[in-house]
């Protein structure tokens, strides 16, 4: 399944590497900030309502 | 749609109920395009008669240099909206498309290195085209510290508004240097409307699908951060407003 890749598969392997784990890396984050920001907001809304 | 319609969206609460109807559809379309080009390019297509399997790199590099430059004109266009028409979620939009643009600057930069070790025989020189991508994610990094170095969103909006007009100088100089200067061991540019000019078909199809996927990602990303910057700045409004009363 793997293509013969010849003497630059470390070459082309290691920019695929590099690129996936940093797009991974920028979604991931994206992801967790916006659930905790979302998760944050609601909760100072509720308190902002608590208190009148 | 209406200019009216357009600026619909300048209101948080219309933008943030469309990104939540639009985002899911505009995920599963860049997940799929990615994952169709990059497997495509990666395993379908032959080793190029100069470059060998190296070719394989132009999947990712081509794309990411794309999105680096055009990350960067989307933030110019937003940064102008808010200096003209003060809307902030424009101007959250070009702070949420920052972190994007700089990760796709230094995936250009990586893979660019990378690729140019075995073809040029150095993974870096001061090459026109590769220096102006340098500064430009310089301009990145200076960008996003400047939001986070003020306190005050409308000032940090300002500032970094003109940081993107200077900055716009050195992501057309990305773009174009090639054709400036003669000069430099990086070759044109592989997409043109001139067919002639193209790279050849056999890697220019899963480059498009390839290229669709970055740009549907983008998009995805910048949808997503700018609700999230919108929800940040409302809770900073409402930190703020209860401690002054």
């Amino acid at each position: 399944m793997m293509p013969d890749l010849g003497k630059y598969a470390d070459t082309v392997l290691s920019a695929y590497a590099v690129s996936l784990v940093l797009l991974a890396l920028l979604v991931v984050v994206s992801l967790r900030r916006s659930r905790r920001v979302k998760a944050d907001l609601e909760a100072i809304e509720n308190k902002v309502k608590r208190d009148g | 749609m209406s200019t009216n319609s357009l600026w619909a969206y300048a209101n948080p609460k219309k933008f943030i109920a469309t990104v939540d109807k639009v985002l899911p559809a505009i995920s599963v379309l860049a997940v799929v395009c990615l994952v169709v080009g990059l497997v495509w390019g990666f395993f379908f297509t032959p080793d190029d008669y100069r470059q060998g399997s190296t070719v394989k790199i132009i999947y990712l590099h081509v794309p990411s240099a794309l999105m680096a430059i055009n990350a960067w004109l989307m933030m110019l266009i937003a940064s102008i909206i808010w200096i003209v028409r003060r809307h902030h979620v424009s101007a959250l939009a070009a702070r949420a498309a920052a972190p994007v643009g700089v990760v796709m600057t230094l995936i250009a930069l990586a893979t660019g290195a990378i690729w140019g070790q075995p073809m040029w025989g150095t993974w870096w020189a001061w090459d026109p085209r590769l220096t102006s991508f340098l500064i430009l994610f310089l301009f990145y990094l200076g960008y996003i510290a400047l939001w986070e170095a003020i306190e005050n969103d409308d000032t940090a909006a300002d500032l970094t508004s003109i940081l993107c007009l200077v900055g716009s100088v050195f992501a057309l100089l990305s773009r174009y240097a090639v054709n400036f200067w003669n000069q430099g061991l990086h070759q044109g540019a592989s997409l043109s409307l001139d067919k002639e000019e193209n790279v050849a078909d056999v890697f220019y199809h899963p480059l498009l699908v390839s290229i669709a996927g970055f740009v549907l990602l983008f998009l995805a990303l910048v949808l997503l951060r700018t609700r999230t910057e919108i929800r940040a700045r409302r809770m900073r409004a409402l930190l703020a407003r209860e401690r002054m009363g």
